[in-house]
């Protein structure tokens, strides 16, 4: 007897929550062949000023977590996914990737989680120094998180290329608000869900699945988001963004990058994009 | 069975018994080498006991390595590096991960055979030896892929073998702060544990088993000073790394004079720890208490020696008699325990030797009276007023409940009693003045220093001494170097 089989609904993932967008409005993902893979939701301008909201609410306490403690969460994240494997490679193979490159991009993300899980305690030493000025003070610069990140995620490579932008801007203690890729935003979402079984606080990472167009220039002007990563190279948008982001001085990242499985997809520099320097001044003298 | 009249208050009252349950842990009767992934009977069959010093019961049986086994050992570890140092870092990484999650899975089990084994509080133990061993897996397992970031424009490359001889006082926690830098830089490892406390590190063996990294990459022996001897002496072992009295760490450095093997050595303390009229008195109070009565004394860095600013020394000294009587010494595994055992007869010894020394050199001596258990070593907590920098306590490390105090006038007079030592491990700092905390960390000659807070210790933070509290350091981006050479 055959049975027919369960589909998932995609929907957004914000502030811990799964909800569907607010404007009601989907658009269609097909495969290579043009068939419906999945009926994805169209987020709105309100859906995206909704998850900054909550964003920031979230972003202070993961910041001051320990980083011991940011650190475990993102290896949590690897763990899950490491289970979750073969789903994805179905859902990247579905959305047009070759099994191989499937495979090898879903072994890179884990990989990449537990790379940066690593950093979590770490880029500080590298960043960080201790100032020798002329006077008698002792004065250090450290590094803290900007606060507030809009993604725009990579196009092709849609679950490393998410893993790859996401994982250094929350172990540096951010928070984010993601734009999936539009023409392969499943894995996006999924994502989501091992986000949500990793102990990672709700609101921390907000995923949205929707248009570049009517999306990106509210991800680039909004008042209370502190810097912008687009992932692309469409010169274009990168002026708009820039432009956009002038608003209140956001600071603005572009990776035009098409493969992120190459070696120099990762480093703390990837950390660093997201990060203010502090320097405090201390006098030594009695 | 120790119940604490604790009398300062005015309505006198005990603590009931609070035991931390052993039922769920294993330990053997017998416990074997573990050399190249295995478990291996020692070549000329000899074992001693591990003795719970709560009890003086032995508690199992282990394996005596000898020069052979020893030999047997290197000869593993040296065939493992040549795989294990060419593993990418990523890899090599992923069995750090296992091994601290492992670690954190079984973290009740350690944390009871650690206090059974060593005698120290439960408390201790399960809140601070354990998880900060997991964690310091955890923190260098992140490193193995990030060498290049830790020394830029250089080629980070591992020694080879690492012979490793560890203390008692923190059994675990000191295998993990050898083992996991020189896996993370890709060494082998052939490591001791000390032979009153081995059990642990023992335990450590089968979970590195069971994270499957490859065999012979980390060897365990047990033994004593002697097999220790025969690690330091081996012509195939790379680096030395030992942590202990400064005593041995001498005879060490002289004994591979000549050699190539690189050293680290984390030796003995006399730790300053200096309290300013201006602190806040009740918690420097308890800052002292932590500093000398943390794990019996039983601290290279502990803060065994008290400089407390002449204005306040009488306020100061009133207030830490009434916290001691309040201290509860007894039963390792009771979590009310404040102070467990001392960890073995022969330390005892040496303690009670020091109490002596400081009664007849003079020092005015205070004691909280205390009700031990029939068996077992214990020692009150003690401190000495009226010494001087020449008193044999104010100088020799005793390794256990003591504290020596003394009293200043000026920073300037405090600056130069603190380094008046051949000691420089740690100090503490206690004012709420700022730049004089930021003054002293300057002027002090010690490796680690606590402002307001005594007794710290974490997986990123490099520790390590100044003079002959050794050289090289433990912990963060600065404890990879010990481990790696630079073509």
């Amino acid at each position: 007897m055959s049975r027919l089989d369960i589909q998932k609904t995609y929907k957004l993932y914000i502030g811990g929550k799964f909800p569907r967008t607010e404007s009601g409005r989907y658009y269609a993902v097909t495969n290579t062949k043009g068939n419906l893979i999945a009926n994805m939701c169209l987020a709105s301008r309100k859906d995206f000023r909704n998850a900054v909201v909550i964003a920031r609410k979230a972003q202070s306490s993961w910041a001051n977590a320990t980083a011991l403690n940011k650190g475990q969460v993102l290896y949590r994240i690897a763990e899950m996914l490491e289970g979750r494997k073969e789903q994805f490679i179905a859902e990247l193979i579905s959305q047009g990737e070759a099994a191989k490159n499937a495979e090898i991009e879903v072994n890179c993300a884990i990989d990449r989680l537990v790379y940066y899980a690593g950093w979590s305690d770490k880029y500080q030493q590298i960043f960080s120094s201790v100032n020798p000025v002329a006077s008698s003070h002792f004065n250090f610069s450290n590094v803290e998180p900007v606060g507030v990140v809009s993604i725009i995620a990579s196009e092709n490579q849609s679950l490393l290329g998410l893993v790859s932008i996401i994982a250094p801007a929350i172990v540096g203690g951010n928070a984010v608000i993601v734009l999936a890729s539009e023409t392969k935003p499943l894995t996006a979402i999924s994502f989501a869900e091992v986000l949500h079984s990793s102990d990672v606080p709700g609101g921390v990472v907000n995923i949205l699945t929707g248009k570049k167009e009517e999306l990106m220039s509210h991800m680039a002007s909004h008042m209370d988001v502190n810097a912008i990563i687009y992932c692309g190279k469409d010169e274009n948008h990168i002026k708009n963004i820039n432009e956009l982001a002038s608003n209140n001085i956001k600071r603005t990242i572009f990776y035009k990058k098409g493969d992120w499985t190459s070696s120099n997809s990762e480093s703390p520099y990837f950390i660093e994009k997201t990060q203010e320097l502090k320097t405090t001044w201390h006098p030594t003298e009695v | 069975m120790q119940k604490k009249d604790t009398s300062i208050f005015k309505a006198a009252w005990t603590y009931d018994e609070a035991p931390e349950s052993t039922d769920h842990i294993q330990i053997k009767k017998k416990y074997e080498l573990f050399i190249d992934g295995k478990f291996t009977k020692p070549i000329k069959g000899n074992y001693f006991d591990t003795i719970n010093p709560a009890t003086n019961k032995v508690i199992a049986s282990v394996a005596e390595a000898t020069t052979e086994d020893v030999d047997v050992a290197v000869k593993a570890a040296r065939k493992a590096f040549g795989s294990w140092s060419k593993l990418s870092g990523k890899e090599r990484g992923k069995y750090i991960f296992r091994i601290a999650r492992l670690i954190q899975e079984r973290a009740r089990e350690f944390a009871v055979i650690e206090s059974l084994d060593g005698g120290k509080p439960i408390r201790e133990s399960r809140d601070i030896d354990i998880p900060l061993a997991a964690n310091h897996f955890f923190y260098y397992a992140g490193w193995a892929d990030k060498l290049e970031y830790a020394f830029p424009n250089r080629t980070p490359k591992p020694l080879g073998v690492a012979g490793q001889i560890i203390p008692w006082n923190f059994p675990l926690l000191m295998a993990a702060w050898k083992i996991a830098p020189a896996l993370a830089t890709g060494n082998t490892v052939v490591l001791k544990p000390a032979e009153t406390t081995p059990l642990t590190a023992l335990k450590l063996a089968e979970i590195i088993q069971e994270s499957g990294l490859p065999k012979g990459v980390v060897n365990i022996v047990t033994g004593a000073g002697e097999t220790g001897a025969s690690i330091v002496n081996h012509p195939d072992i790379n680096k030395i790394a030992f942590t202990g009295s400064t005593g041995v760490g001498k005879y060490i450095q002289k004994a591979i004079a000549g050699t190539q093997k690189k050293l680290t050595l984390e030796l003995g303390g006399k730790g300053a720890n200096i309290i300013f009229e201006d602190a806040a008195i009740d918690q420097a109070v308890e800052g002292i208490v932590n500093a000398i009565f943390f794990n019996q004394g039983h601290v290279c860095c502990a803060g065994s020696r008290l400089f407390v600013q002449e204005s306040v020394a009488d306020l100061v000294i009133q207030k830490l008699k009434d916290r001691m009587e309040t201290l509860i010494v007894g039963n390792p595994l009771d979590k009310n325990t404040d102070i467990g055992a001392i960890n073995s007869k022969k330390q005892l010894q040496t303690i009670e030797n020091y109490i002596k020394i400081g009664v007849n050199e003079g020092g005015e001596i205070y004691q909280p009276k205390c009700n031990f258990p029939k068996e077992g070593n214990w020692c009150e907590p003690t401190l000495f007023i009226n010494v001087s920098q020449s008193h044999r306590i104010v100088q020799e490390e005793i390794f256990g409940p003591v504290l020596a105090i003394q009293t200043f006038r000026t920073i300037d007079e405090v600056i130069e009693k603190a380094n008046n030592t051949p000691y420089g491990l740690s100090a503490g700092v206690w004012t709420q003045n700022g730049s004089k905390i930021f003054h002293l960390t300057q002027k002090l000659e010690a490796g680690v220093i606590w402002a307001n807070t005594f007794n710290k210790f974490d997986p990123a933070s490099p520790f390590g001494g100044y003079k002959e509290s050794g050289f090289g350091r433990e912990g963060g981006l600065h404890g990879l170097k010990p481990y790696l050479k630079f073509e």
